[in-house]
């Protein structure tokens, strides 16, 4: 009886989650665009030979050919090989600054929103300044002291300012839930902040913190290929962004070099409208009443 | 409009500005590495040619007065902001960081201004059609491209731009802010040359902003049409041109002015890597290079000028806004 039960919960859930996806068509699509261009890159990891991305690996200033998918550069990168170790390299940077973002900002802006008081006023006029201040800017400060940024380093320098925009989202939609009946009840019923914020309002924020989580990663992407473009990422490593800057660097348009120029920007595309379908898909998910809108 | 929210919005401003001239201080010592330091003395090691390194040095010394404690140099840091000063550029000696904004800064704010009120317009009209019964299909059908342009970043359309309109049509020049040769005079040939420049520039900001305004237009106007003055009106025979108009767009666009000013900073942001990619002779190009040359006074001086920019285009906005919409005005 109870495996019968189990299974047939798990198919009921599993087609429940399938019959969402087809009335939500931005998550479907983006999730499959996300994840195909992942899966893409991870095979390649696999089946071909990603040492390549090195510089002089093979002949320089390539058009695309069997042997070489993507062509190669000036200083003879496989720049499918870069590509392929750019799209994971460049993902890993915006998901490691997106994820510092979200529970940084997150947690300021659950403190923020539930306790209120002074502790909300100074927070929010923190933020707000903070969010008026360009990121890039401030982002270029810090880059061009530091000199040559490593995936690792970007990361880390982008999440000193990722944390902004979540932490005033997420203080908004506490202040909301926070005067929601059934947080009211638990509170009536004298559970403690701790058990109120976990229990009762984290679990209701689910789909928008994920939201927050795309937007985030996908403003960290956005950063690190801005800054790596203007020269400040570091030179060994072929992130997307630094196939930027090499190609801008050495004018591959004016070589006539169109395969340095879009496949970067190709999996870019891909990369932040999948980023955004997913985003619109989330948002459609934690607050259904934007549907009547489209 | 009362004293007291003009005056909030001005500490606002002010705070704003502060944050980011004290960012711009403390960051790079705390970073603990002294890059114009550094620059110097790898100048020095390369014989640094026309540079003259000892005067260089000097000034460089003085500006920082590297003797003193730290808040002293805080402040005589805040008293150079305030008037501008942000010292001589290293790659360039003697030439000061604000000579080389000078020449900058117009060539930006006219790209900026004109690609940015092309795109507000189009895009806030665009927005409106696409959710106005009586338009045509075409426009609701341009919903998926539109979101595509949005979500991706200015300068990388402006590359597919040149790729396509410079390089295999040739209709349009592959960078620069006028014909490398021609002296910049206030003559109609010469405007021309601009303009033509310009185009591209303008359309890659155009083209990625458009999205941004359509829809979030999109979302103000079905609100606004479903207000029952809208069907009042409707039902009273006002004709539709006049309806659209002056019922619909005229209450939709107000919130758009707000985030007119919000986003701003992006838009700043985004533009400065446009004119990375077009070797557009404005700020962005000259951050660019300072980035290349290392010289940091430049970077920071254009960093603050930036970020001034933007700031004091959000007070402005601020400002205005109230006058506009009655609604909000307390």
């Amino acid at each position: 009886m109870a495996i019968a039960d189990s299974v047939y919960e798990r198919r009921s859930r599993l087609a429940t989650t399938f019959s969402y996806l087809q009335r939500n068509p931005s998550l479907l699509f983006g999730g499959l665009l996300f994840f195909t261009l992942i899966g893409a890159a991870l095979v390649a990891h696999v089946v071909y030979d990603t040492s390549l991305s090195q510089p002089l690996s093979v002949m320089p200033s390539q058009p695309p050919s069997a042997e070489l998918p993507f062509g190669s550069d000036t200083q003879g990168r496989d720049l499918f090989a870069s590509i392929a170790r750019g799209t994971l390299l460049t993902l890993g940077i915006g998901l490691l600054a997106g994820s510092i973002g979200l529970t940084f900002g997150g947690a300021l802006g659950f403190i923020a929103g539930f306790f209120g008081g002074w502790v909300d006023t100074v927070v929010k006029l923190f933020v707000d300044v903070l969010l008026t201040v360009p990121a890039l800017l401030v982002l270029v400060i810090i880059a061009s002291a530091v000199g040559e940024l490593p995936p690792l380093g970007m990361a880390l320098v982008i999440a000193l300012l990722a944390w902004r925009r979540p932490a005033r989202q997420i203080r908004a939609q506490v202040l909301i839930l926070r005067e929601a009946g059934f947080v009211k009840t638990a509170r009536i019923s004298g559970r403690g902040p701790f058990a109120i914020i976990f229990k009762e309002i984290l679990p209701n924020l689910l789909p928008f913190l994920a939201a927050s989580f795309t937007v985030a990663v996908s403003a960290a992407i956005l950063a690190s290929v801005g800054l790596e473009a203007l020269g400040l990422g570091s030179q060994s490593v072929p992130t997307l962004g630094m196939t930027i800057f090499w190609m801008m660097n050495f004018s591959a348009l004016m070589l006539g070099m169109w395969w340095w120029v879009l496949t970067p920007i190709a999996v870019l595309i891909i990369l932040f409208v999948s980023l955004y379908l997913i985003t619109a898909g989330l948002d459609e998910l934690a607050n259904p009443r934007l549907r009547r809108r489209a | 409009m009362s004293p007291a929210y003009v005056l909030r919005l001005v500490a606002m401003f002010v705070l704003v500005v502060y944050t980011a001239a004290t960012l711009n201080f403390f960051l790079p010592r705390l970073i603990g590495k002294d890059p114009v330091a550094e620059r110097i003395a790898a100048m020095a090691e390369t014989g640094g040619g026309s540079v003259d390194i000892e005067s260089l040095s000097q000034a460089y010394r003085a500006r920082l007065g590297l003797d003193e404690p730290l808040w002293s140099q805080y402040l005589s840091y805040l008293g150079d902001i305030v008037r501008f000063d942000f010292g001589f550029s290293i790659a360039n000696y003697p030439v000061t960081v604000n000579e080389l904004i000078a020449q900058s800064l117009p060539w930006t704010i006219g790209l900026m201004l004109t690609a940015t009120l092309i795109a507000f317009l189009i895009g806030s009209l665009l927005g409106a059609l696409i959710v106005w019964p009586r338009a045509s299909r075409i426009f609701s059908n341009l919903t998926p491209m539109i979101m595509v342009l949005g979500a991706v970043p200015f300068y990388l359309i402006g590359l597919l731009l040149i790729d396509l309109f410079a390089f295999r049509l040739g209709w349009f020049p592959i960078g620069g802010g006028y014909p490398i040769g021609a002296r910049p005079a206030w003559s109609l040939d010469f405007a021309g040359d601009v303009l033509h420049h310009a185009a591209l520039p303008a359309l890659s900001i155009v083209l990625a902003a458009i999205g941004v305004w359509a829809l979030q237009m999109r979302g103000m106007m079905v609100t606004v049409l479903g207000e029952d003055y809208v069907t009042f009106a409707e039902a009273k025979g006002v004709r539709p041109k006049r309806l659209f108009f002056r019922y619909g767009m005229r209450n939709a666009i107000l919130p758009q002015l707000t985030t007119l000013a919000l986003t701003f900073g992006q838009v700043v942001t985004g533009a400065v890597l446009v004119e990375v990619v077009f070797s557009y002779p404005g700020l962005g190009t000259l951050l660019f290079q300072s980035i290349g040359y290392s010289d940091f006074f430049v970077i920071q001086g254009v960093v603050f000028i930036l970020v001034l920019t933007v700031a004091a285009s959000m007070l402005i906005m601020d400002i205005v806004m109230p006058l506009l919409d009655p609604r909000l005005r307390k």
